[in-house]
């Protein structure tokens, strides 16, 4: 990892071993798997074997006889709701949906659909009633493309949705759920006017966030009526409004306790499993615990979306790009919401263009609903975009750093939204990638080639809270809100650290549940490092100014005549008078009491990311596969709090977006039955598939926070998609539109392009 | 005034600008008055009292929350967004 630092300071931008590092390597840190209750009872899903289907009846007499079966609950378990969108803290819900997506009603939308829940005493009770619950249905035809669903004569999903169009709703029902436009400057004249214009047609699969820990659940339903449970999730507030309304109970009768958290991507911000094992437990007076097996994971939580997209770039010789129209289908699956949105905004961020026509549409289909995943939209949108991009540079004959210099993004460039950069890193990321010795090394041998690529996010902020208290032993305790995904305790620590001039080992930092914390949004749009961290940063320097009002105290003097600087307080006046944090410490109970601070904040100045990546690749003609032989990221990551994480989280985006390209796909059959549901089938990079990921950190500081932050997690996985088909392209001669470019697909080109094959 | 960026799909509100100036301090008056002067825009916008859920508003270049009490200047600019959902999850109270 190498480093373009601009600002230093004494804790942030150091790399401290993680607080929970020893609890995760020796197996004691608790993950929701690990929750065990006496008396427990065990919960199991029975799930749809059709992927479109009307439900004509459930029989559950059998089950509910079995011995050992304690509890069964189906849709008339939930309270009925309305078409009803709520926004409940950070989160925009229609409970319609939501109830529909926990417990299938009079329809089932995909294999794996929860149609009913049983609680035994054990997990294989539970599994044996499944089989005797008999569920009638009037099997469907499937739609399983956006395309395919968008006909005309498709089968819909639901006869209630219309297309909305801010509020313009369609005539007709349709599985277009929704549809959104960017238009800026005229474009048809803008083409008519371009030297060169080149438009292609792309498509990329259904893919899994692939974390290791599956979903799970363990509810308790009180006798008092409160509701305590214990989950894996991104956001424990998340889960408590969802459940609480879902139920139709009040959230201070909801109490969520999350667990340790086994990766989530994304993938764990919605709920499956809390609203069964809350029924479940209400119906037993027991806890009841759920926990997912691997192909439920697959087949019934929330992939990324595939999805179908046109991408047509019109420039001038001298290498200015004048035009761009694209039109976005992302598959939402069962119910409405992709992140087509975010690919509309994020894909020509990088890009100063003045004439644009972006149509993005939102497309029910008979898979799981999709869920968040990385720069959620991002990655499919720049997969084309930047293809083009890369074909245009090279049709005009320039290098594709340089004509992305030629029209790169900048501080007060407007983007397609409407809106203008504040500052950004852009020209600076692509110039620290352009002088990199590994885009100018050799290649090495015969079937290589080199590829690049750039991505945006536009980062998150908003809702966070925080609170330390000062332990007499010198040592800091800090609550955050938000569950620790990406090392989050340190790098909250240590910005509470940098204020108060201490060492991040002196923190003893946990994540609290909904009752224990201020409310916090989820852990996810890359927002935690910036917006907890200003919590923290503030709840900091609220406990800076009680040290010094309490030394003041203590030496009689007055506390404009205190100073607080490195962890060191004394007199401006008197050298006589001079404690360590520590020193201060020790004496706070007995000169006035302890000194806690908590800071709940909403910052909105989260500053955008760029990344750039090269990438090196050799693809063997005979059986298809593809190595990567050397990748390098570069990322503007404003200041790095912690540069081992950072260099941590671009690793992992870029592995993650190295296997979205390459391998990874959701492979259904023509009855929409997912047949590659383990992770064996679902080919995931391993090490041994990756090369050493080089990361090289850019720091253009984000002055809407303290430290210069911006968040780091999501870009990474951006520019890998198209990086990556560029540098096949560049090995073989061949442009690939539709991801993964898997070994038959790369076989199948090369005897094309041989002549071989038609 | 304040200056609105119109969303591509509202245009035929505004006889096809691509942005309008309006007068008002906070985002609730900025959207009355807009109705005022291209009647339908409140109602596009809006769902009841609050922004249409699908929607994020950024002013001067910042998303912020769903609060239309948020202040307005003279030379502000204002503009209505697709949110950014990540499936079920919006996070336009995210700032994206």
């Amino acid at each position: 990892m190498t480093s373009v630092a601009r600002q230093q300071y004494k804790v942030v931008g150091t790399s401290p071993i993680r607080h929970d590092g020893t609890d995760k390597v020796t197996g004691r840190a608790n993950y929701g798997a690990d929750i065990h209750h006496t008396g427990s009872l065990y919960g199991k899903v029975l799930r749809s074997p059709h992927a479109h289907a009307r439900i004509s009846g459930i029989d559950f007499t059998k089950a509910l006889q079995h011995p050992g079966v304690k509890a069964i609950v189906t849709s008339v378990d939930l309270p009925p709701m309305e078409d009803k969108v709520m926004e409940l803290g950070e989160e925009v819900i229609n409970y319609r949906f939501l109830r529909a997506k926990i417990l299938a009603d009079k329809k089932v939308l995909y294999k794996g659909h929860p149609v009913a829940a049983v609680a035994a005493e054990s997990s294989d009770i539970a599994e044996e009633a499944l089989s005797l619950i008999d569920v009638t249905y009037e099997v469907l035809s499937p739609v399983l493309t956006a395309p395919e669903a968008m006909k005309e004569d498709a089968s819909l999903l639901h006869d209630d949705l219309f297309t909305d169009e801010i509020g313009y709703k369609s005539d007709k029902p349709s599985n277009i759920a929704e549809h959104s436009q960017f238009m800026v400057g005229d474009v048809k004249t803008a083409f008519s006017q371009a030297d060169v214009v080149i438009e292609r047609e792309f498509t990329t699969a259904t893919i899994h966030q692939g974390y290791i820990e599956p979903q799970n659940a363990t509810a308790i339903w009180e006798p008092d009526g409160r509701l305590v449970i214990w989950c894996s999730t991104q956001g424990q507030f998340g889960v408590r409004s969802q459940v609480a309304e879902l139920l139709q109970m009040s959230v201070s009768q909801v109490k969520v306790i999350p667990s340790e958290i086994g990766g989530g991507f994304g993938g764990k911000n919605p709920i499956y499993l809390e609203p069964l094992a809350a029924l479940l437990s209400r119906k037993t007076g027991k806890a009841v615990k759920m926990v997912m097996k691997r192909d439920e994971v697959l087949e019934a939580t929330g992939p990324a979306p595939g999805c179908y997209m046109r991408c047509k770039v019109g420039a001038t010789n001298s290498g200015k790009i004048v035009a761009v129209e694209a039109y976005l289908a992302y598959e939402a699956g069962a119910f409405p919401g992709t992140p087509v949105g975010a690919g509309m905004r994020c894909m020509l961020s990088p890009y100063e263009i003045d004439n644009v026509l972006i149509d993005g549409y939102d497309v029910v289909n008979n898979k799981p609903k999709t869920a968040a995943y990385r720069a959620p939209g991002a990655p499919h949108a720049a997969f084309a975009v930047e293809t083009v991009i890369n074909e245009l540079a090279e049709k005009l004959g320039i290098d594709p750093f340089e004509f992305r210099l030629r029209n790169a993004a900048k501080e007060g460039t407007r983007k397609v939204d409407g809106t203008s950069h504040p500052l950004i890193g852009y020209e600076e990321t692509v110039q620290a990638a352009y002088d990199h010795p590994h885009y100018k090394a050799s290649l090495g041998g015969p079937n290589r080639g080199r590829g690049v690529a750039t991505g945006y996010w536009p980062n998150g902020g908003g809702p966070s809270s925080c609170t330390l208290s000062v332990n007499s032993d010198g040592s800091v305790s800090l609550i955050e809100g938000s569950p620790d995904i990406g090392g989050s305790r340190a790098s909250i620590s240590m910005q509470a650290a940098e204020v108060l001039g201490l060492p991040a080992e002196s923190f003893n930092p946990s994540v609290g549940d909904t009752d224990s914390i201020g409310f916090t949004g989820n852990t996810g749009g890359s927002r935690v490092t910036y917006a907890t961290g200003f919590a923290a940063y503030q709840a900091a320097n609220d406990i800076k100014d009680q040290l010094i009002n309490r030394a003041a105290v203590i030496w009689g003097i007055d506390k404009d005549q205190v100073t607080y600087n490195d962890g060191i307080i004394e007199s401006k006046d008197d050298p006589g008078l001079r404690m360590s944090f520590k020193e201060l410490a020790e004496q706070l109970n007995e000169t006035g009491g302890p000194v806690s601070a908590s800071a709940s904040v909403s910052p909105m100045g989260a500053g955008a990311a760029y990344a750039v990546h090269i990438v090196d690749v050799e693809v063997d003609p005979e059986t298809g596969k593809i190595d990567v032989l050397r990748y390098t990221a570069f990322q503007d990551v404003g200041k790095a709090v912690h540069p081992a994480y950072v260099e941590g989280q671009i690793q992992g985006g870029v592995a993650q977006g190295i296997g979205w390209t390459l391998n990874e796909e959701y492979f259904y059959d023509s009855d929409g039955r997912m047949k590659n549901v383990s992770l064996l089938d679902y080919r995931m990079p391993i090490a041994m598939d990756l090369p050493m990921i080089d990361v090289v950190l850019v720091e253009v500081a984000n002055p809407g926070h303290p430290y210069g932050v911006r968040g780091v997690g999501e870009v990474p996985i951006v520019p890998p998609l198209p990086a990556i088909a560029d540098a096949v392209y560049n090995a073989t001669g061949v442009r690939f539109y539709d991801l993964p470019i898997n070994p038959s697909r790369v076989v199948n080109a090369l005897q094309c392009l041989k002549g071989d094959k038609k | 005034m304040a200056v609105v960026w119109v969303p591509a799909l509202m245009r035929e509100l505004t006889g096809g600008e691509e942005k309008v100036e309006v007068v008002g301090e906070s985002m609730r008056e900025v959207i009355n008055n807009l109705d005022v002067t291209f009647p339908g825009f409140k109602d596009r916008v809006l769902d009841g009292n609050r922004l249409r859920p699908t929607l994020s508003v950024a002013l001067d270049g910042i998303v912020i929350s769903k609060s239309l009490l948020e202040p307005v200047k003279m030379d502000s600019e204002v503009s209505f967004l697709p949110n950014i959902s990540g499936g079920s999850i919006t996070i336009s109270q995210w700032g994206l």
